[in-house]
């Protein structure tokens, strides 16, 4: 067992830890609570992509998610004065029929990767996702999506900026 | 005596082979691994969409789960040599960018019209 796995292990529980505690925090309620442990799982998230030699996107998973979207998450916690939501119990119904549910999903998806038992067949991989073959790829085979993601950010910012302004008609 | 002494010995390592697989398969981190956090990951979203009431919360825990379909296809990625599905991966993160900002438009145009972020004082669609 080399490092690489030793570090696996380190932030695949990283990321399941402070997933669980963004989900069902038992300390606090608080939405801020919750975008900071969010952050703690992207990060560590990026930290499994660099195991996966994908570096560009782990770059671009910290930038993207830590840097940008946990900001405009905590902007609109802060605008919103969350205060007396947090006073709210959470059902007991809907909390034990949401883990039996979800718990059975995982069950049987789990039961099915045992009985797929993917990557038996595989040999050792090569792939390093470095920023020069991403591009390669993103401006070669992929151009046409790559501009249609441009068009789909300018329509979500129109909408965005429609959708704030002060009087919706 | 040295003859039925390493008979001996290789069915007790027959008998130990089998553990001893299992022990390498629990060592080895390969693609099965990275599956199963990703669907351990997928369904902490979905258990945060469910059981949670705070329209915030859900969307992080819709995020929570974007993010373990990203993990998959990345591993998958990883262990395949193709490098289509990183490409994946990134038309998936810039649409999830664009999705929280609008989502969230969406959810500070309902608070000023509600002064509620909470999905039980959203019924309005009720019969």
């Amino acid at each position: 067992m080399g490092l690489p796995d030793i570090l696996f292990y380190v932030f695949a529980a990283l990321t399941l830890l402070c997933g669980v505690l963004v989900v069902a925090n038992p300390f606090s309620r608080n939405p801020v609570t919750s975008a900071m442990f969010l952050v703690l799982t992207i990060v560590s998230m990026a930290g499994l992509f660099v195991l996966l030699h994908a570096f560009f996107l782990a770059a671009v998973q910290i930038i993207v998610y830590a840097g940008a979207v946990i900001v405009l998450f905590l902007f609109v916690i802060m605008l919103l004065d969350l205060k007396e939501e947090q006073r709210r119990k959470i059902k007991l119904f809907g909390f034990v029929g949401g883990l039996v549910s979800v718990g059975a999903i995982v069950l049987v998806c789990l039961k099915a990767l045992k009985a797929a038992n993917p990557g038996a067949d595989l040999a050792a991989p090569q792939l390093e996702g470095g920023t020069a073959a991403l591009g390669k790829l993103l401006f070669t085979q992929y151009v046409l999506p790559f501009e249609v993601v441009s068009v789909l950010l300018l329509v979500a910012m129109v909408g965005v900026i429609l959708l704030s302004k002060k009087d919706l008609k | 005596m040295g003859d039925g002494r390493s008979r001996r010995a290789c069915a007790v390592a027959s008998l130990n082979s089998p553990s001893s697989i299992v022990v390498v398969k629990i060592m080895n981190v390969g693609l099965e691994q990275y599956l199963v956090v990703s669907f351990l990951l997928f369904a902490l979203g979905l258990l945060g969409v469910v059981i949670r009431r705070n329209l915030l919360v859900i969307y992080m825990s819709l995020e929570l789960m974007l993010n373990a379909a990203n993990l998959a296809l990345v591993s998958f990625s990883r262990f395949n040599d193709k490098l289509d599905g990183q490409v994946l991966v990134f038309f998936i993160i810039t649409v999830a960018a664009a999705e929280v900002a609008v989502g969230l438009a969406l959810i500070v145009a309902l608070y000023r019209k509600r002064q509620s972020a909470h999905v039980e004082d959203l019924t309005s669609m009720k019969l």
